[in-house]
C-alpha cells in the first residue's frame, strides 16, 4: 500500500505516456484535476490488488470522449457522479475504485471519485497500456459483464446501460450517449469483485507507470541516460532510434490514422523504420520486416529526454528513440487478441512476440 | 518610404526603407524608458533629409510588453472572467499561473453561466443579473482590466460579446479583452493568453501614446504600426488593444528581415549570437508557428509565435580540451575583453575561428598555440552542430536555402549538410528593423465549423472571406489581399461534423 502524492503525479503522467503507445490524451490536464483533487482531500491511498478481500467491490472508472473536446470543456467531477450512480442502481458501496486505462490521461481519472469519496485506488487497471475502445479491456475479455454503466456529464445528465449483448455494443450506446452530452463524459462501470480483479485486471500497472516516471526524472536529474533508466525498470528493448522523415496523418471515422517513418542513426544508420498508428502505434516494420505489433507496445520518446511523444505531436526532425515493450499476457489468448489484436483493427496479420533479445 | 524600428533587450535598430530599398540604418544602446531610444533613432535617420515628407510610416517591433509580464511590473489589476457553468469549475481560471505574477495583478476570478458545446449548442444561457453582480464586485475590488473567456468560444463568440456589453454597462472605464480574439481552441491555454493581455492593456496605451507623442514632435505626423508574433503588422491603435501579439514580434522580424535581405520565401534562418544560436524555418515568408503550447513569462499559452529551436553556441562559447566542450557557458557581450584574441584569457568559439582562418577578428598572433588539428575537430564539431540545428528546423528532407546571420556566423562554413545554398547577406545586423518595415499586414481566422449545416467548401469560403476583412480592416491594399495560408483539422473522435480552419490573408498597406 502506498499513497499517490502531488508529486507523483509528473511520474505518473510520463510513465502513462510511455504506456501509452501514442494515444491516451494531453496529459496537462488530467495532472492540474488530480492535483486539484490532492490539494483539497489529501494524498490519495493505492491499494495492491492481492490487499483486496472478499468484502471488497471494485468500480472502474474513465473518461471517454473527443480529446479536442476534452482540452476546451475540461472535465470536472463527472467520474465522481458516474460512481455513485452505479452505486445507486446497484445498491452496492464501492470500495474501491480501479482505472479502465493506464495509458495516457485516464491513468489519473480515478483519483478523482477517489478522493472525493474517501476511496482507495487499486494498482491496476484494464489494458495495461490504451487503446481506443471501451470493449477493449481485459475485464471484458475474461468474463466481467460490461453492464451497468453510469456515463455522466457536467450538467447533471446521467444516462445508465443496464443491459448490453456484449461490451462492443457498450461502446456503442456510451459513444453515442458522450457525443451528445457535448463530446466529453467520464464514466463508472462494471462493479467487480477481488477475485475478479485479481484474475481479469493488469495488475502492478500504476505503481510501474510511476516507478517509469521516477527513472525518467532521476536520469535527468543526474544527467544520465533516460532511456537506459526506463528499460531497467520495465523489460524492454530499444526498437530504434533516429529522425522522423516522414509523417502522414489522417483523421477518418474518428481516428487519427496514418504512419510515421524513422530514418536510422547511429547504430541504426541506412535502416528505416514505418509505424502505423490508429491514435495508438500499432505496426512497426524495420525496412520491410514486422518487428513489433499490438498488443506489445511500441512507445515513441524524445531521444535526449525520454519524454513520450504522442501521435498528435509528432513532427519531421524529431529525434527519437522507438520502445519496444511486451504487451500484457491477458491480451495475447485467442480471446483477447480477437479483441484488441492485429485484426480488430483490421490488420490482416498474425500476432508474433516481441523478441527482446 | 517606411522607417522599421526594432527595439531589442540591448539594442534599439532602425531603417529607413524607401520600398524595397536600404536607404540608412542605424543601431544604439536601448534605453531605460524605452522611448528616448527610438526616438534618437527616428532623429538620426531623419536629420539632415530633405525628403522626410515621403516618409509615409513607422513600424515598430519591441519586447517591451512581454518584458514588463517578464519583470512583473506596469501590469494593471486584472479579473478573469469564464463563461462555463456548470462546466469546467474543477480548474478556475488562473490555476496554474505563477504566485507571484498572479498577485502583482490581484489574481480576481470568476466563472459565470454561459459558453458553448463543440457543435455551437449553449452548455447555459448567460444570466445578466449574475453578471451585473460580477462587475459591481469587480469595482469593488479595483479591477481595472477584464478578460472573458467563453467555453468554444472560437467556435461561438456570441456569449464573450454579450457578456462584455453588460460588463462595460456597469463599469464603463474598465478595459476588455475577449478571448476569441486572442487565441484558439485549448480553454486553459486561450483563458491565459486573454489574461495577459489584459493585464498589459495600461501600459500598452501608455507607451503607445508616448512613442506617437514622440514622433510627431520630431516632425513625424505618419501612422504607427506594430509588429505581430505573425509577421504581419497592427495599427497602433490596435495594438493598444492587443499587446499580447507583440510578444515574440522580435525573433518573427528577424527571420522575415533575414529572408528578406537573401531574397528567399522558403530557408531556414539561422542566428547564430555570441551565447546562443536560434533556427527558424520561414515557409512562403512567414515563420512556422509552434504546434505546442508556449510558455510566456510562466503562463501556459497557445499564442500562434513562431517556432524557434534554441541550442546554447556562439560566438562567446567556452571551449574546453579533453573532451572536447562547446559551451554551454559563453562570455557572451565580454567578448571583446575576454576572448584569447582580444588578450584575454579564456578559448572561446571565436577563437577557433580565427586560428582556423575563418574571420580576422583581433589579434592572430594571441591564439597562434591553437594546435590545428584541435582547431579543425573543434570547427568540425560547431558546423555539426548548427547542421543539426537546420536538420530539426526544416519541414522536410528536401534542401532548402540556409540564411546566416548574427555575429557569430563566422564560426560557420559556406556548405551544409542539408542546405541547397547558404546565404550571408548584408545589412544582416540590422535584419530585424529591416523585418518590421516590410511587413504587410494580415488577417487571420481560427474556427470551427459544424459540417452539418455546410459543406466544407462553405466552410473554407466563410474562414477565407473573414479573413480577407479582417486584412483589409488592418488597412490593407483590398486589391493586394492574398491567401497565403489555409489549414484544416478536422476534430478526431466525433462524427466528422466539426471541422477546423485557419486562414491567413495578407495584404500590402495601403
Amino acid at each position: 500500500m502506498w499513497h499517490i502524492s502531488e508529486d507523483d503525479l509528473e511520474s505518473i503522467a510520463i510513465g502513462a505516456g510511455i504506456l501509452g503507445t501514442g494515444g491516451g490524451g494531453n496529459p496537462y490536464i488530467g495532472m492540474l484535476r488530480a492535483r486539484q483533487m490532492i490539494r483539497e482531500n489529501g494524498p490519495v491511498k493505492v491499494l495492491s490488488p492481492n490487499e483486496l478481500d472478499e468484502n471488497d467491490n471494485i468500480v472502474c472508472v474513465g473518461g471517454i470522449g473527443a480529446p479536442t473536446v476534452g482540452i476546451e470543456k475540461v472535465r470536472d467531477k463527472q467520474s465522481y457522479y458516474a460512481l455513485k450512480a452505479i452505486e445507486d442502481f446497484t445498491g452496492k458501496k464501492a470500495t474501491a475504485i480501479i482505472s479502465n486505462e493506464i495509458g495516457g490521461s485516464n491513468s489519473l481519472e480515478p483519483i478523482i471519485p477517489a478522493a472525493l469519496a474517501g476511496l482507495p485506488i487499486v494498482d491496476a487497471d484494464g489494458m495495461g497500456r490504451a487503446y481506443p475502445e471501451v470493449q477493449m479491456k481485459t475485464y471484458f475479455v475474461y468474463g466481467v459483464p460490461s453492464y451497468p454503466m453510469a456515463v455522466c456529464d457536467e450538467k447533471g445528465n446521467t444516462a445508465l446501460i443496464t443491459e448490453a449483448l456484449d461490451a462492443k455494443w457498450v461502446e456503442r450506446m456510451a459513444r453515442s450517449v458522450t457525443i451528445q452530452m457535448g463530446g466529453v463524459a467520464c464514466y463508472a462501470l462494471a462493479p467487480m469483485t477481488a477475485h475478479q480483479v485479481q484474475t481479469t485486471a493488469v495488475l502492478d500497472s500504476l505503481s510501474l507507470v510511476k516507478r517509469l516516471g521516477d527513472a525518467v526524472r532521476n536520469a535527468r536529474t543526474i544527467h544520465e541516460d533516460p532511456i537506459e533508466a526506463l528499460l531497467n525498470v520495465h523489460p524492454g528493448k530499444v526498437l530504434f532510434q533516429g529522425k522522423i522523415v516522414d509523417l502522414d496523418r489522417q483523421t477518418t471515422a474518428g481516428f487519427a490514422r496514418g504512419q510515421v517513418v524513422i530514418e536510422g542513426m547511429d547504430q541504426f544508420e541506412s535502416d528505416k523504420l514505418t509505424i502505423e498508428f490508429q491514435n495508438e502505434n500499432l505496426i512497426a516494420r524495420l525496412n520491410s520486416e514486422i518487428i513489433c505489433i499490438v498488443p506489445d507496445l511500441i512507445c515513441i520518446v524524445d531521444s535526449e529526454r525520454g519524454e513520450p511523444i504522442t501521435t498528435e505531436l509528432l513532427r519531421y526532425g524529431f529525434r527519437v528513440t522507438v520502445l519496444g515493450f511486451p504487451g500484457p499476457d491477458l491480451w495475447k489468448t485467442p480471446e483477447g487478441l480477437a479483441t484488441a489484436g492485429p485484426s480488430a483493427f483490421g490488420y490482416d496479420v498474425e500476432y508474433s512476440t516481441l523478441e527482446l533479445t | 518610404m517606411h522607417i522599421g524600428i526594432d527595439v531589442g533587450g540591448t539594442n534599439t535598430d532602425a531603417v529607413l526603407m524607401d520600398s524595397d530599398v536600404l536607404v540608412d540604418k542605424i543601431k544604439n544602446p536601448t534605453t531605460p524608458d524605452v522611448t528616448s531610444g527610438i526616438i534618437s533613432c527616428i532623429n538620426t535617420l531623419i536629420s539632415s533629409r530633405s525628403d522626410v515628407d515621403q516618409i509615409d510610416a513607422v513600424m515598430l517591433g519591441t519586447t517591451h510588453f512581454v518584458n514588463a509580464l517578464l519583470q512583473r511590473r506596469e501590469l494593471a489589476p486584472s479579473a478573469a472572467l469564464r463563461l462555463c457553468l456548470p462546466a469546467t469549475t474543477m480548474l478556475p481560471p488562473l490555476i496554474d499561473w505563477p504566485n507571484d505574477l498572479k498577485n502583482s495583478i490581484g489574481g480576481h476570478t470568476y466563472m459565470a453561466r454561459g459558453g458553448h458545446e463543440y457543435d455551437g449548442r449553449e452548455i447555459s444561457s448567460i444570466d445578466e443579473k449574475e453578471l451585473r453582480k460580477i462587475a459591481n464586485q469587480m469595482t469593488d475590488e479595483g479591477v481595472r482590466s477584464v478578460s472573458i473567456c467563453g467555453v468554444f468560444s472560437p467556435v461561438d463568440g456570441s456569449h464573450e460579446k454579450i457578456a462584455a456589453e453588460i460588463i462595460k454597462s456597469e463599469t464603463p472605464d474598465v478595459n476588455i479583452t475577449l478571448s476569441s480574439e486572442i487565441g484558439r481552441v485549448g480553454l486553459l491555454e486561450r483563458e491565459n493568453a486573454a489574461m495577459l493581455n489584459a493585464c498589459l492593456v495600461e501600459v500598452a496605451s501608455k507607451t503607445v501614446a508616448a512613442i506617437r507623442t514622440a514622433m510627431l514632435s520630431a516632425g513625424l505626423n505618419v501612422p504607427l504600426f506594430f509588429s505581430q508574433n505573425d509577421g504581419t503588422l497592427m495599427q497602433s491603435e490596435f495594438a493598444s488593444h492587443y499587446p499580447v501579439f507583440t510578444i515574440a514580434s522580435g525573433p518573427t522580424n528577424s527571420m522575415r528581415g533575414a529572408a528578406f535581405l537573401s531574397g528567399v520565401l522558403d530557408a531556414v534562418i539561422v542566428d547564430i549570437g555570441g551565447t546562443s544560436t536560434d533556427g527558424g524555418m520561414l515557409i512562403r515568408g512567414f515563420p512556422r508557428e509552434a504546434a505546442v503550447s508556449v510558455d510566456v513569462a510562466g503562463v501556459r499559452t497557445n499564442f500562434r509565435m513562431p517556432d524557434v529551436f534554441s541550442t546554447a553556441l556562439g560566438g562567446g562559447s567556452l571551449i574546453k580540451q579533453n573532451p572536447l566542450t562547446i559551451g554551454p557557458e559563453s562570455v557572451g557581450f565580454k567578448l571583446a575583453s575576454e576572448a584569447m584574441v582580444f588578450g584575454g584569457g579564456q578559448m572561446t568559439a571565436t577563437d577557433i575561428a580565427v586560428a582556423n582562418g575563418m574571420a580576422e577578428v583581433g589579434d592572430l598572433r594571441l591564439v597562434s598555440n591553437i594546435e590545428k588539428s584541435f582547431s579543425e575537430d573543434t570547427i568540425n564539431e560547431i558546423q555539426k552542430r548548427v547542421e543539426d540545428v537546420v536538420d530539426q528546423v526544416k519541414i522536410s528532407a528536401q534542401p532548402v536555402p540556409v540564411v546566416l546571420v548574427g555575429g557569430g556566423s563566422i564560426l560557420v562554413r559556406n556548405s551544409f549538410d542539408g542546405a541547397s545554398n547558404v546565404l550571408r547577406p548584408p545589412d544582416a545586423e540590422v535584419a530585424n528593423a529591416i523585418g518590421a518595415a516590410i511587413s504587410q499586414v494580415g488577417g487571420q481566422v481560427e474556427k470551427v465549423y459544424s459540417l452539418t449545416d455546410m459543406s466544407r467548401d462553405e466552410a473554407l469560403d466563410l474562414a477565407k472571406d473573414e479573413a480577407t476583412q479582417k486584412a483589409v480592416e488592418a488597412g490593407g491594399d483590398p486589391k493586394s489581399i492574398e491567401i497565403v495560408d489555409i489549414e484544416e483539422i478536422p476534430l478526431t473522435y466525433l462524427p466528422s461534423n466539426a471541422l477546423r480552419v485557419k486562414v491567413k490573408a495578407v495584404g500590402n498597406l495601403i
